[in-house]
């Protein structure tokens, strides 16, 4: 039994940062690469299920992107994924949320996994979209946003959660394998021992390129997206008005705010 | 038709008010002969007919399904054969829990064009043109489909003024395939409590986030909160954590400060999902040590600095 859990190497802003030449991304010197923080806790579920399980259940992890992702894959090693699978192509560049899917469909054809995991979202850019159009072209069961999970491995049947707005959630019964988003706070992610995070960086990364996955130039990239980004550009924002002064100076100001709310005189 | 069409969302019989959202932002996404539908699927959709008869709606579509309440096979094979039969321009959800199910999916199986959390749209030359955030929210992006029909765009709540005028919308019925589902709803689940505060009534909330860094830290915000004469709420990390109990949560899978009139946010960042439970509120106060944080673009009044620092000297003023 097999679980594959996609996870995705996001980018933050530097403080100061400035939009690419041709005005359609960042320039790339001022992003800071990380772990989505979503998927920090999609695999946790996953060696959770494994680490209950008495038969023998692989989580691995699969990343699409260049070769700077294998630090996000090898944290994942580190936390309790037994396999990593990096793919990658320069063809790749441009991919929106629904080429990735195409890709990731690829995969998991391949590894033949009786669960998909994804992050309901990435904290870059918030598609909220990748793992459920990967259910769309496996033509599998799907559900996003899972705030909890019972899964015994090799059932037929899983149940889950799923966490609606307004504090409401919703029970749900689903075929498998299938394809899951996972929310945060669906369990307490682990932190990585020193010494798991030795033995992560000789393990082997499995890199893929497009033939092995048998898929063509034109389904990735801008070619196979549902969207091209036209132009980035920073917002005028919104400012509050600032405080100034002293913390005592400060804070007196925010008891006068306080007090004027409360219809008190000051 | 070409034109718009929009997908309503209701749960547990309650139209969801995101869907007369949807409506306001068709209106400039009109050509000049275009209709904007609006298609209600539910186990009985006559039921809220009456609610969609709003101005800018031109016929609302009933689509009987057989499931009580949302589920992906059903809503991408009942919404896939009004595409195909409608053929619409534009086809608008929400950018919400349900859509989060089903909206790509649906994109990726018919080839539509595609874009989520979309807080603006535009024809600019004739080409339709979305814009959502980037690198969390600290960019806009746009996004254009070329080459595409059809385009699948998931809209951000609160952005677009629900239209007030009544309208005389048609009112027809679509036949939808009926899908062997391979999930079933079962129950649904209001959180418990946890303590009886009740976040959608306070009107005076002060509210910490992550910057409070642990929760030996909690007891000094509690007291402020007690002091002040504030509710004391909190971001997702909070709750998450086991600090505070998730009634306590405010935003979008939490509480909105619905009667809210002075928020204090302490130690918040600003995600755009903790924003969409507080950021109508008259009077914000943000407190950060970070001056990039997001929760400044929506404050009335920021604070630069450490919030223990001004936690402790706003007390002694209390």
């Amino acid at each position: 039994m097999k679980i594959l859990v996609a996870v995705k190497q996001v980018a933050a802003l530097d403080e100061d940062f400035a939009i690419r030449e041709d005005g359609r991304d960042v320039d790339p010197d001022f992003l800071i690469r990380d772990l989505n923080e979503w998927d920090d806790f999609s695999l946790e579920e996953a060696v959770k299920i494994k680490e209950a399980s008495a038969d023998p259940v692989e989580v691995v992890v699969v990343s699409v992107g260049p070769g700077e992702a294998d630090e996000s894959l090898r944290k994942c090693l580190a936390k309790g994924a037994d396999r990593a699978i990096r793919v990658w192509d320069d063809a790749m560049e441009g991919s929106d949320p629904i080429a990735i899917a195409r890709v990731l469909a690829a995969v998991a054809k391949r590894e033949n996994p009786a669960l998909l995991f994804a992050g309901v979202q990435s904290s870059d850019h918030g598609f909220a979209a990748t793992g459920m159009a990967a259910a769309a072209f496996l033509a599998w069961p799907h559900a996003a946003v899972v705030c909890s999970l019972q899964y015994a491995p090799g059932a037929a049947r899983a149940v889950f959660r799923r966490e609606l707005e307004g504090g409401l959630l919703h029970e749900v019964e689903i075929e498998c394998p299938a394809v899951l988003t996972v929310q945060l706070g669906i369990n307490t992610p682990r932190y990585a021992s020193l010494r798991s995070i030795k033995q992560a960086a000789a393990k082997p990364i499995e890199v893929l390129g497009l033939a092995d996955l048998q898929l063509g130039g034109g389904e990735v990239g801008e070619a196979g997206s549902a969207s091209r980004v036209r132009r980035m550009y920073i917002p005028d924002k919104g400012r509050a008005q600032l405080i100034e002064g002293d913390v005592a100076q400060q804070a007196q100001r925010l008891a006068a705010i306080i007090r004027e709310f409360k219809g008190e005189t000051p | 038709m070409s034109g718009v069409l929009i997908i309503a969302e209701q749960r547990r019989g309650e139209m969801r008010p995101v869907t007369l959202e949807l409506i306001a932002a068709a209106q400039n996404l009109r050509r000049d002969a275009d209709e904007v539908a609006v298609a209600v699927l539910a186990s009985a959709p006559e039921r809220f007919v009456d609610a969609l008869k709003v101005a800018g709606v031109d016929e609302i579509i009933t689509v009987p399904v057989a499931a009580a309440e949302f589920d992906p096979d059903t809503f991408e094979s009942a919404i896939g054969a009004l595409i195909s039969a409608r053929k619409p321009d534009v086809v608008l959800v929400a950018h919400s829990v349900d859509s989060f199910g089903y909206a790509a999916a649906l994109a990726a199986k018919l080839g539509l064009g595609f874009a989520t959390d979309v807080f603006k749209t535009e024809r600019i030359d004739g080409e339709l043109v979305a814009t959502r955030g980037g690198y969390g929210q600290k960019v806009c992006v746009e996004v254009d489909f070329p080459g595409r029909a059809t385009v699948l765009l998931a809209i951000r709540a609160n952005m677009f003024k629900p239209p007030e005028a009544a309208g005389a919308a048609r009112v027809s019925a679509f036949a939808a395939p009926a899908p062997a589902s391979r999930s079933a709803g079962r129950d649904f689940i209001e959180l418990s409590a946890g303590d009886d505060v009740d976040m959608t009534a306070a009107e005076f909330i002060l509210t910490i986030g992550r910057g409070i860094g642990e929760e030996a830290k909690v007891p000094v915000f509690r007291e402020l909160a007690d002091a002040v004469g504030a509710t004391l709420g909190c971001s997702r990390p909070i709750a998450d954590a086991g600090w505070l109990p998730k009634s306590r949560q405010v935003g979008q899978s939490g509480k909105t400060a619905s009667a809210c009139k002075l928020y204090i946010a302490m130690g918040v960042s600003g995600a755009i999902q903790h924003l969409a439970g507080m950021k109508h509120v008259a009077t914000i106060v943000a407190v950060n040590s970070d001056a990039e944080a997001s929760i400044f673009g929506v404050a009335k009044y920021g604070i630069v600095g450490d919030i223990f620092e001004i936690a402790e000297e706003l007390r002694r003023h209390f």
